[in-house]
């Protein structure tokens, strides 16, 4: 069997092969284990946040989002646990909220258990918990690479440095 | 084949890609399968299938030079030629290769026959066909862009350049639409674009008859393929959210094998995968292959050298021949003898019947 143009096609070949791959070679077969956000004593203490873990994880940047949207458009500065959450006011059916259900796996759209009213500010309310950003919030952001514009606006908590 | 039937078919090979994952992690549970097993072996076949696939190319022999001459070839220096249209040598092979990868250069000139009504009756037009060539390039680019900001998920610490991307992909900062619970995370450019390219690209060919005529259900099927890929992914990213911290420890422990299958992954992100299993697999045994075939394209990666340099068939076996210096000197007794004219005597003197 022959084949033409080795001295070309293979080393093509391979550069391709190997860009593809390079995820393999960057890595080294080995990588930093998952971050799991560290939480200060006062917020092991309120056990639950504003909603339930699961839906915080995936949701918090909607829901900080929303806030900003509601307090600055509508002047609404409180949340409601229960009540607030945006697919309970904004889409009417149980259908919807049984299929999200399913297909993110998780109870992560049970509405939140606590039943308190919070006032709507990530500088007052979020971070008073969370006062620990650089253990909290930065850790999953920089894993994932993202950069949130929070803190372009708003006053960034300093730290008690323990 | 009926268009119809093409997108049918095409869609009846769709329904699984979506119905499997949906079952098998929704219903069953199967996520260590999903996650890890499935995903290699599509790797596997990606690689393998991509390695036989070029190397069955280079098996075929291209013996004579068969670029497509889009310019002036080059014959005396006074007379202008196009060094890249109609390349000479291989520093214009790489500049005509270059344009045709990066701009899609044959494609910009591509133009299509059209009728124009006139007062006295249909007229011929020969219209470039722009927004083909427009959707194709933005299609592959938004595509590009995409695959590289998903590097964020493959490695580990996140790479300068992924970030880059990211920010300039993301740069007007706005959500996906202007309502409440819609405003966050920021929306990106590409997965627009990608959308937009891609329903452009299927319109075209249920739209235009002559496109409609030719298309496959090889054509639909990779068009419907990556518009699930993508709306699995804009879901994902805009409307169902999953938790991107176990989506990425998934990623990693691929790229690392350390495979793990963390639990609490919505069942969106396995469809999106699957999906994506999917195309890589299919992509060495379709015309997806396209991406490595452009480096392989006799018409366009020759340099048009049929007269400049001399080509010898390689395949040319040893002829053996037989000269009629050779056939002289086996029968030149019999020649002479014969009164036939020789160019040699007998005693190697130049024989005297010969010059008269």
């Amino acid at each position: 069997m022959t084949f033409y143009d080795r001295g070309t096609i293979l080393p093509g070949l391979i550069i391709g092969l190997c860009l593809f791959l390079s995820p393999f070679i960057y890595n080294g077969g080995k990588a930093g284990k998952a971050p799991v956000p560290e939480l200060t004593p006062k917020a092991k203490e309120a056990k639950q946040c504003v909603a339930p873990k699961p839906y915080m994880t995936a949701w918090h940047m909607q829901l900080l989002d929303n806030w900003r949207q509601e307090v600055v458009r509508e002047g609404s500065r409180y949340f409601n646990a229960n009540q607030d959450l945006w697919w309970n006011n904004q889409f009417d059916g149980q259908l919807l909220e049984k299929w999200r259900r399913f297909i993110t796996s998780s109870d992560a759209s049970t509405p939140g258990a606590t039943g308190k009213t919070y006032y709507k500010s990530l500088q007052v309310t979020c971070m008073e918990c969370h006062s620990n950003k650089s253990k909290f919030c930065d850790e999953c952001h920089n894993y994932l690479g993202v950069s949130p514009y929070c803190w372009d606006c708003h006053v960034q908590p300093k730290e008690d440095k323990q | 084949m009926n268009f119809i039937l093409g997108m049918v078919i095409a869609a009846i090979g769709m329904g699984p890609v979506v119905m499997i994952p949906l079952v098998g992690v929704g219903l069953l549970k199967l996520n260590f399968f999903f996650g890890v097993i499935v995903p290699y072996a599509a790797l596997a076949i990606f690689v393998i299938g991509m390695i036989y696939r070029v190397m069955n190319w280079s098996r075929s022999p291209v013996p004579y030079r068969i670029p497509t001459t889009a310019g002036q070839e080059f014959s005396y220096p006074w007379i202008k030629s196009n060094p890249i249209d109609n390349p000479k040598n291989t520093y214009g092979v790489v500049a005509r290769m270059i344009f045709e990868v990066l701009t899609f250069r044959s494609l910009f000139r591509h133009t299509k026959l059209e009728y124009r009504n006139t007062e006295t009756g249909p007229k011929i037009d020969y219209e470039w066909e722009k927004w083909l060539w427009l959707a194709a390039l933005a299609f592959h680019y938004s595509f590009l862009v995409i695959f590289l900001r998903h590097f964020r998920f493959f490695m580990d610490p996140v790479p300068g350049f992924v970030l880059i991307l990211e920010k300039l992909d993301g740069f007007m900062q706005l959500g996906l639409l202007p309502i409440n619970g819609l405003g966050a995370p920021g929306v990106y450019l590409t997965d627009m674009l990608l959308m937009l390219a891609l329903t452009y690209l299927l319109l075209r060919r249920i739209y235009i008859p002559q496109v409609r005529y030719i298309s496959l259900p090889a054509d639909y099927f990779p068009l419907f393929l990556i518009l699930t890929l993508g709306t699995t992914g804009i879901l994902m990213r805009y409307l169902i959210r999953v938790d991107i911290t176990a989506v990425k420890e998934l990623a990693i422990g691929l790229f690392t094998f350390h495979p793990v299958a963390p639990a609490g992954i919505g069942v969106i992100f396995y469809v999106h995968l699957f999906c994506l299993c999917v195309l890589i697999s299919y992509f060495p045994f379709s015309k997806l292959c396209h991406m490595a075939g452009i480096f392989l394209s006799p018409t366009r990666n020759l340099a048009n050298t049929s007269r400049i340099v001399r080509h010898v068939n390689p395949w040319n076996y040893p002829v053996k021949f037989h000269t009629y210096e050779a056939y002289e000197n086996e029968f030149r007794e019999h020649m002479i003898e014969a009164g036939l004219p020789v160019e040699k005597g007998l005693d190697s003197e130049p024989a005297k019947e010969a010059e008269e």
